[in-house]
């Protein structure tokens, strides 16, 4: 689904990532960790096209990254759902309203999924802040959102960057568990997180790989996580 | 292009969905209203004035230039060999449709309001007037002088074009001048609203990075503001353009006398160019944010 190829990316001349190969292959469950700016961000942007790869190669469902234009960028973040590490909303728009706008910017009737919209925000809990604000929400609840938003397309891949940051540990759990449940649907999931009781929680509930990012180089974790 | 006619026909159409994920901004909104209103205000004022001073110029043109006179002064004697020498000249001159001398009556009207009506013109040296009316060719005004100054040595001919001239050059200049104006306007509305539109696009860099995320293309968020802008601009046009007509309509009229001021205004189809203003506006506000939307957007990762 994903294909990054011998990737670097470089930050105005300082090599961040370096021959990084990766493949997200469909159905699979990746984990990515590593000390925060190790590159965890810039590798999840590499991945939804956010960032070209200063050289090397990024597939996104086949395509070359460098061969596409923002309209075919565009139309892949519709098969990719992203949670930002920032939790980004239009402010101005009710919980519902942001949770659906993936629908609605891709000129799907959001009515017609109101009973699909109804039970993802009682999913992830936030049934009744669906009429609140975003800046209304706290932190935990932000994430919830975001989450609910990523996956409403019925997304093929979910990127997620540190989704349960701002969670507590039963919080967190849930958030898994939908990751989790979302993987056994078939989808592809890279969650990037240092929380490493996370980690093994999830091991337990599913196959997961784990990538650990160190010295600019993305490396197969040990067993011992 | 393909783009500009899908966002034309969205415009059209309407996608309340996509008006909302722009914030709203009651302040720069109500400045882009303004100021297009204030533009399309002058705009009628410029149109108005071009399209005036060009009928004057017209007016002008046409009905100076199918016309001259001749003046005769003879001593008594000979004033009336003299006319009729005059009238079987201009009669076989080639362009002239018709001369006739003025009657006594006709000329004591022409000076009735510099010296009053009871002014005994028969007593006086009053010079023989001989009206020309010209055929649409129109005659040689050069060799008609030279003719009437063998034949008839009274004679002067006066074919108006001394002062015509400079007047009509003056009216022609004016409507240049009005279209110039209203091309200026049109420009700073362009400007105008490009201005507002990239400080809009930068006031919500936040909603454009969260709609890219969320797949949105360039052309759907250029759409939200497009739409936006060309509504205000045609909004606010057709309420400036409205005003307009209504302090042209309320301008004194000059009656009969009208003159060159109290003929500011529209008449017969020329009532449409007003008309054209909010569109035309609407359509540069159209295309001065479609331009600053797709450069703005096309800067982003």
């Amino acid at each position: 689904m994903i294909e990054l190829e011998n990737v670097a990316y470089s930050y105005g001349g300082a090599e961040l990532l370096s021959e990084l190969s990766l493949q997200l292959a469909p159905g699979t469950f990746h984990f990515l960790t590593g000390p925060s700016g190790a590159g965890k961000t810039t590798l999840l942007k590499l991945c939804y096209g956010a960032l070209r790869p200063t050289s090397g190669q990024a597939r996104i469902f086949g395509q070359d990254v460098r061969q596409m234009g923002r309209d075919d960028i565009a139309m892949s973040r519709r098969r990719i759902g992203v949670v930002h590490q920032d939790c980004a909303f239009l402010d101005h728009l009710a919980v519902h309203e942001n949770v659906a706008l993936p629908l609605t910017v891709s000129g799907q009737a959001v009515a017609g999924q109101a009973e699909n919209l109804r039970e993802l925000l009682a999913w992830v809990g936030l049934t009744e802040r669906a009429t609140a604000l975003p800046p209304e929400l706290s932190g935990g609840e932000r994430q919830r959102a975001a989450l609910a938003r990523a996956v409403i397309m019925s997304p093929e891949v979910i990127l997620a960057d540190e989704p349960t940051g701002n969670v507590d540990w039963e919080m967190s759990q849930r958030l898994l568990q939908l990751l989790v449940e979302l993987n056994r649907m078939g989808k592809t999931v890279l969650i990037a997180t240092h929380d490493l009781s996370l980690i093994r929680a999830a091991k337990s509930q599913v196959q997961a790989r784990v990538l650990r990012i160190a010295n600019r180089r993305i490396a197969t974790a040990g067993a011992d996580l | 292009m393909n783009q500009t006619l899908d966002t034309l026909r969205a415009l059209g159409r309407g996608d309340k969905a996509a008006d909302r994920v722009v914030p709203p901004t009651g302040f720069t909104a109500r400045l882009t209203l303004f100021a297009a209103g204030a533009m399309a205000f002058l705009a009628v004022f410029a149109l108005a004035l071009s399209l005036a001073a060009g009928r004057l110029a017209s007016n002008w043109g046409d009905e100076l230039a199918r016309s001259s006179t001749v003046r005769i002064s003879a001593p008594a004697g000979q004033m009336v060999a003299q006319t009729s020498a005059a009238l079987r000249l201009l009669q076989q001159t080639p362009g002239v449709a018709s001369a006739r001398a003025l009657s006594e009556a006709e000329q004591q009207a022409l000076l009735a309001p510099w010296f009053g009506p009871e002014l005994p013109v028969d007593q006086l040296p009053v010079p023989q007037l001989i009206e020309v009316q010209e055929t649409a060719q129109g005659y040689d005004p050069a060799g008609l002088r030279l003719r009437l100054q063998a034949e008839v040595p009274g004679a002067v001919l006066d074919d108006h074009a001394r002062w015509r001239r400079p007047l009509a050059q003056a009216a022609g200049r004016l409507t240049l001048l009005g279209w110039v104006s209203a091309g200026l306007i049109a420009a700073a509305v362009g400007a105008m609203v490009t201005l507002a539109a990239n400080a809009a696009l930068a006031a919500n860099a936040q909603v454009i990075a969260v709609l890219r995320l969320v797949g949105a293309t360039d052309n759907y968020i250029a759409r939200a503001f497009v739409r936006r802008f060309t509504l205000r601009a045609l909004i606010g046009a057709a309420a400036g353009t409205a005003l307009g007509v209504v302090a042209v309509l309320l301008m004194p009229s000059g009656g009969e006398t009208a003159g060159f001021l109290t003929g500011l205004g529209f008449q017969g189809w020329h009532w449409v160019m007003p008309a054209l203003i909010p569109p035309l506006a609407g359509a540069v506000a159209f295309a001065a944010t479609a331009v600053a939307a797709r450069r703005v957007l096309g800067g982003l990762s």
